[in-house]
């Protein structure tokens, strides 16, 4: 595999594969000295056209695991802020010699059209509303990791479906995997259209949170309230927030997950991150691992996995 | 300027079909006959165009070409503009009134006259509704009919405030032009990059809901009722717009409209490689729109075809779908993807093309009439079975954005002859 830009370029088999390789680096992880040298010579580059914290350092702290150079492109202090075009930067980055570019940008498909302009290995890291396969493949793997496998489970992911890569990545990645997936948001909220979507949609919370096996919540933004969405932030957290009182509902062990960053109070109670079956902290500590893992995939030999 | 022998074809216009050669002297057609050719050879004083296995049609008229001249001269001049109409067999093009600044005053009509002049194919000048097309205060129409434009839009946006549509219909109405409108409800379309829609869903982009058209296209339809005005409908997209422009037609209001070529035969499915090359207003809509648009056009709902060529430069066809301007070429594939595309006689297909939209460009007596002697010799020589395969490197555009790169194509201009004089000979442009 050449580049990482949808769920739909790995399928059950990619993930699966993906997966395990993440096993090894999550070991890797746990050593006094947490890195390998399976990329040693190689360099990653991040192109973040959009302010990220997590996804960004994550991806550079899983290139430095893995022994690879890492080179950091911000908009905020580069040659983009005097006019310089998407093309003319990805291809004087791509001229200093690198291997990969893990790309972030606010617009829906950058990522593809870097990939006609470079040789090197393109990582979709969020595309607009997009997609956000890193985060999809890191979701993946904490449920997996706390409930065995996603077949036959059944996930809720509540909130802003619309505009959410979260969502769009996580319903392929879960439903490739044999999961059953529930959109829990007010239609203002969802898509225009879910033809050729395997989900089922809900607009009542509390009927849908006894059934599942994890509730996945997604980041509210308070700029959909210029955007005639939603009455009120308090509307939305009475009608789809998870409260503490919400949470009774669901069923023993089922896990509540979130991308980050969150607004407690809004789409989570501010309590309920400290729930033995919050598993958000765990999200962000299997990004690292599932970020080695698909760097090892793209660029790695395929010798001295974990060396 | 030597005579001209058109040797071969069938001749096809509004009256029908029949073999005949044409004679052309001082730009006006001297004879049209069936062996009038015969045994001719060329000489200094006579050019002999090949016809053979060719129609001979009254030249080809585009309500809708974006020669971005003045204010855009990097993606397109009226020049290199008029070169590629010559070449899809265009004698006559509309010119869009959305340059820099705005045509919407006598001395930038006479400017973009001035730049005509000469160029490979005749020049109509569209000029806006409103100053600067802002939509607030209406243009000096009447200054501007008494310079010959017949045909006002703000093209690029509609005329958003209905209070002053109906005042520009009214106004109008008194001055035999006819008001072109861009059906799009800036709110309800606002932020939008595609249609909305399965596709947009899926791909993460704001869309575009075809009710954004369909509310304008209904909206001008009761003005029209309103006021008697009459309006035409710049490339309508959606199954529903040609619906209602079918109802007012039967209703006998005063309404013509267009469709462009990548609106029946591109779906917003292209959109899923996200290259801007795609990116059009209206956008792409489903197959089902597709469908009725092509329908709309087999059955006369839908008058003429118009390019709404709309050149880029290449450089910002390569920004971020969401930030790239929306446009495609289309003087040169227009005919022959009608000939390929739609399954209509080529007599229909040349109607859409030639003789319907001079009719609305209020060019008829030039352009679009029928094959008869003492006419002006305004035509074109179609290759009606000559495959092509579309390069964007090969096309006289001075841009690249066609939308039909690599597309095998049926049909295509062999000659095309303006004022009597070739401006396309053998496929080649002559200047």
């Amino acid at each position: 595999m050449k580049h990482l830009l949808s769920i739909s370029d790995l399928g059950a088999d990619g993930i699966d594969e993906v997966m395990r390789i993440t096993d090894s680096f999550v070991e890797v992880s746990e050593r006094a000295i947490p890195k390998v040298p399976a990329l040693r010579g190689r360099t990653v580059v991040s192109l973040f056209y959009e302010d990220s914290t997590r996804t960004r350092l994550s991806f550079e702290t899983a290139a430095k695991r893995l022994s690879a150079d890492t080179m950091n492109f911000s908009v905020s202090t580069s040659s983009v802020k005097k006019g310089e075009s998407l093309r003319d930067t990805v291809e004087t980055i791509e001229a200093m010699g690198i291997d990969a570019v893990v790309v972030r940008h606010g617009s829906s498909g950058v990522p593809w059209q870097v990939a006609q302009w470079v040789d090197a290995s393109v990582i979709n890291g969020g595309d607009g509303w997009h997609e956000h396969p890193t985060q999809a493949l890191l979701d993946c793997y904490t449920i997996r990791q706390r409930l065995g496998s996603l077949e036959g489970r059944h996930v809720a992911i509540v909130g802003d479906i619309k505009h959410s890569r979260v969502a769009r990545s996580n319903v392929l990645a879960f439903t490739a995997l044999g999961a059953e997936v529930t959109l829990v948001a007010p239609p203002t909220l969802m898509p225009p259209s879910l033809a050729g979507w395997p989900v089922t949609v809900s607009h009542d919370l509390d009927q849908v949170l006894p059934k599942v096996d994890a509730v996945y919540l997604l980041r509210m933004q308070k700029e959909r309230m210029t955007e005639a969405l939603l009455p009120s932030l308090r509307e939305y957290t009475s009608g789809y927030g998870l409260t503490m009182a919400r949470s009774n509902l669901l069923p023993e062990g089922a896990l509540i997950m979130h991308p980050g960053p969150m607004n407690r109070g809004v789409e989570i109670g501010a309590d309920v991150t400290d729930l033995p079956n919050t598993v958000i902290t765990k999200q962000v500590a299997n990004g690292v691992a599932v970020r080695m893992a698909v760097l090892y995939l793209l660029l790695g030999s395929g010798a001295d996995l974990v060396a | 300027m030597p005579e001209l022998l058109i040797v071969g074809g069938d001749l096809v216009d509004e009256s029908g079909r029949r073999r005949g050669d044409v004679l052309v002297r001082d730009g006006a057609i001297a004879a049209v006959g069936e062996g009038i050719g015969d045994g001719a050879a060329a000489g200094p004083n006579v050019t002999v165009l090949d016809a053979g296995g060719c129609i001979v049609a009254p030249g080809l008229v585009d309500l809708h070409a974006h020669l971005r001249q003045p204010g855009r001269e990097e993606a397109e001049t009226i020049e290199t503009g008029a070169r590629a109409a010559a070449l899809g067999g265009y004698t006559a093009i509309v010119a869009m009134p959305n340059t820099e600044p705005a045509i919407d005053s006598p001395g930038i009509v006479r400017e973009v006259r001035d730049l005509a002049a000469g160029v490979a194919c005749e020049v109509l000048v569209a000029a806006a509704i409103t100053v600067g097309r802002r939509g607030e205060q209406l243009s000096p129409m009447a200054e501007l009919a008494a310079l010959g434009v017949r045909l006002f839009t703000d093209d690029g946006n509609g005329v958003q405030d209905a209070r002053l549509m109906r005042r520009a219909l009214e106004y109008a109405s008194g001055l035999d032009i006819t008001l072109a409108q861009h059906c799009e409800d800036e709110i309800l379309a606002a932020g939008g990059h595609m249609h909305e829609g399965e596709w947009s869903s899926r791909l993460g982009i704001p869309g575009i809901p075809s009710e954004a058209e369909e509310v304008m296209v209904m909206r001008d339809i009761a003005l029209s009722r309103l006021t008697g005005g009459r309006v035409h409908f710049l490339h309508l997209s959606t199954a529903r717009s040609v619906a209602l422009v079918a109802a007012a037609k039967a209703e006998g209001l005063r309404i013509t409209a267009e469709a462009a070529p990548h609106h029946f035969t591109l779906t917003d499915a292209e959109v899923a490689a996200f290259d801007p090359v795609f990116k059009v207003n209206p956008p792409l809509r489903s197959r089902a729109d597709v469908d009725a648009v092509r329908a709309g056009l087999a059955a006369g709902t839908i008058d003429a075809i118009a390019t709404d060529h709309a050149p880029h430069a290449p450089e910002v066809k390569e920004a971020p779908f969401d930030q790239a301007p929306p446009g495609m070429l289309g003087l040169e594939t227009a005919l022959a993807l009608a000939l390929t595309e739609l399954d209509l006689p080529i007599e229909q297909v040349l109607g859409l093309l030639s003789w319907r939209p001079a009719v609305i460009a209020g060019c008829r007596a030039d352009h679009g009439g029928p094959i008869l002697e003492g006419g002006p010799a305004n035509l074109c020589v179609i290759d009606p079975e000559a495959a092509w395969v579309v390069e964007p490197g090969q096309l006289a555009s001075r841009s690249r954005n066609t939308p039909y790169a690599g597309r095998k194509l049926k049909g295509r201009v062999r000659h095309t002859i303006l004022a009597g004089t070739p401006t396309v000979r053998d496929g080649e442009a002559q200047q």
